[in-house]
């Protein structure tokens, strides 16, 4: 079973300008990145005939919803045939991976697909509604963790990495070596948010946000749009650039979708959605150049790991233990750009953004030494969860 | 022991109803199917196991154990000042039903994987939250 027959690639990926608080909104960061991509694929905005986005107009404060796939599509006067946006799907790209199904099926031919958000600029402006600052009454799955405290997703996640820990011996000083190179690739990076090195003094040192996790292992806020077209696969010849394969794809969730429900609480969503991935294609772990998977918070990035089958399950520790595995010039780089520990919270698209201008070799300084033809992308954390599998054809 | 004041209480369905207000009576309500026997968390009216809709409040024992924890050390709610100790415990009747949980009355350095706790309600408005502490022999 192919992901979508093999019908959908990738012609042009584009960003905005990033940054912490720089004073733009979230629409406006999204046009631009969407005007970028358009370039850079070759296209022009007349052929545009679909837009995706995550995660739609859903309620929530503080920036978190830059742009919505209307505001992006009548700001440009997009005449489409599909468009779409989700927050209930598998992660941030789970409406990339519709775009696919959509340009796969004739639905449309090329799809806009983006992410903005402008958190750094609206908690700034005093837009976010501190947790603390309203009375109302906790709904949802807020419902049952809210009124005990756990307010964040530190907390939830935090509970996980404790029983990984617990259960298979994995440290801090294990998950600082992974944020410490993120930090260090980010130093390579000239959009990133914090580009300084940082030492394991610095890691272990940080303040605690809710054990084990600590400061650094928080992603940070940031303004910033990532947009990426999907197009159909036999409408992309002649374009800027040779078309990325989207080889396979995962969204499968086997449990409820729950924070604290799932029956190992050493795994994740991920492991559902990269078993699925893995069973899309011929391809294997072995034959991934490079990684690009989220660290919203850093424990996230050690479960994608074993997650897509890098290390076995419970052997994370001993992997990060070995930095020369996966840092720029090791054997399966994660993260060029930093992450979204250090590059920001761009929230999902900004992996797979890098994972594109590694593909194309348009990565500049941090270029990874190495020819590179195929990507592993994962994105989400706790119950959400979406991974890809990019393949740039000779 | 979490401040009185400032606290974000649940938005109670018909769900719901018994787990937040069981305490009253002292008693931890959690859902369980009539069907296949088994118990499941959060309230709904279908078992996810079996399908059945015969599901509905039962009372447990009120204890469990810690299945994971985070010490909390940022200030997110004026209720509930850091630092202090979020648990997904699971209920003694049923090991993979689990509740995100604040743990009261013990030292952050004595809570561990396993540690046995009973519910310790902690009534607000017209609701009762079922906080955990360590069990006292």
């Amino acid at each position: 079973m192919t992901f979508v027959d093999n019908r959908a690639v990738i012609t042009g990926i584009g960003q905005s300008q990033i940054g912490r608080r720089i004073g733009r909104t979230g629409i406006d960061l999204a046009l631009e990145a969407a005007e970028t991509a358009v370039q850079h694929s070759g296209l022009s905005f007349d052929d545009i005939d679909g837009v995706a986005s995550y995660p739609g107009p859903v309620a929530a404060e503080g920036g978190f919803v830059g742009a919505t796939t209307h505001d992006v599509r009548d700001a440009f006067g997009l005449r489409t045939r599909w468009h779409a946006s989700s927050v209930e799907t598998s992660g941030q790209a789970g409406t990339l991976m519709d775009a696919a199904m959509a340009v796969a099926t004739g639905r449309a031919t090329h799809v806009l697909c983006f992410r903005s958000v402008w958190e750094a600029t609206a908690q700034a402006s005093g837009r976010a509604a501190a947790l603390t600052g309203k009375a109302q009454r906790a709904s949802g799955h807020g419902e049952f963790r809210m009124p005990f405290g756990a307010a964040s997703p530190a907390n939830w996640i935090g509970m996980y990495a404790q029983r990984y820990m617990h259960d298979f011996g994995l440290t801090r000083e294990q998950i600082g070596k992974l944020v410490i190179n993120a930090r260090a690739n980010a130093g390579r990076n000239p959009n990133a948010i914090y580009r300084k090195p940082m030492t394991m003094e610095e890691y272990l040192g940080a303040r605690l946000i809710s054990w084990p996790l600590g400061l650094y292992d928080c992603d940070v806020p940031c303004d910033g749009a990532t947009a990426l077209i999907v197009s159909r696969r036999e409408d992309s010849a002649g374009l800027a650039k040779p078309p990325i394969s989207l080889e396979s794809a995962g969204s499968a969730l086997y449990e409820r979708h729950s924070w604290d429900q799932r029956a190992d609480l050493t795994t994740m969503a991920a492991h559902d959605a990269a078993a699925a991935m893995w069973q899309g294609t011929r391809l294997t772990p072995a034959d991934v150049d490079f990684a690009t998977l989220y660290d919203g918070f850093s424990y996230l990035c050690a479960q994608w790991i074993e997650a897509l089958g890098f290390c076995e399950h419970g052997k994370v520790g001993q992997f990060l233990d070995a930095p020369e595995n996966y840092c720029q010039d090791g054997r399966l780089p994660i993260n060029p750009h930093g992450g979204q520990l250090s590059a920001g919270r761009l929230h999902g698209y900004g992996f797979l953004h890098e994972a594109c201008l590694q593909l194309w070799d348009e990565a500049g300084e941090r270029q990874l030494p190495k020819d590179v033809a195929t990507a592993a992308v994962g994105i989400g954390g706790g119950p959400e969860a979406g991974c890809l599998l990019l393949h740039r054809a000779e | 022991m979490p401040h009185q004041s400032g606290r974000i209480l649940p938005e109670v369905t018909e769900e719901s109803r018994p787990f937040w207000t069981g305490g009253f009576d002292n008693a931890l309500r959690i859902h369980r199917c009539r069907s296949c026997g088994k118990w499941f968390h959060p309230p709904v009216g279908a078992c996810f196991r079996c399908r059945s809709r015969d599901v509905g409040p039962e009372q447990t024992s009120g204890r469990a154990r810690v299945a994971a924890y985070t010490v909390n050390h940022h200030p997110w709610f004026e209720a509930f000042p850091p630092p202090y100790v979020i648990a997904a415990v699971e209920l003694e009747e049923q090991p993979d039903v689990r509740l995100t949980t604040c743990l009261v009355d013990c030292e952050v350095e004595q809570v561990q994987v396993g540690m046995a706790v009973e519910v310790a309600f902690d009534l607000q408005d017209d609701v009762a939250l079922p906080f955990f502490r360590p069990v006292t022999a």
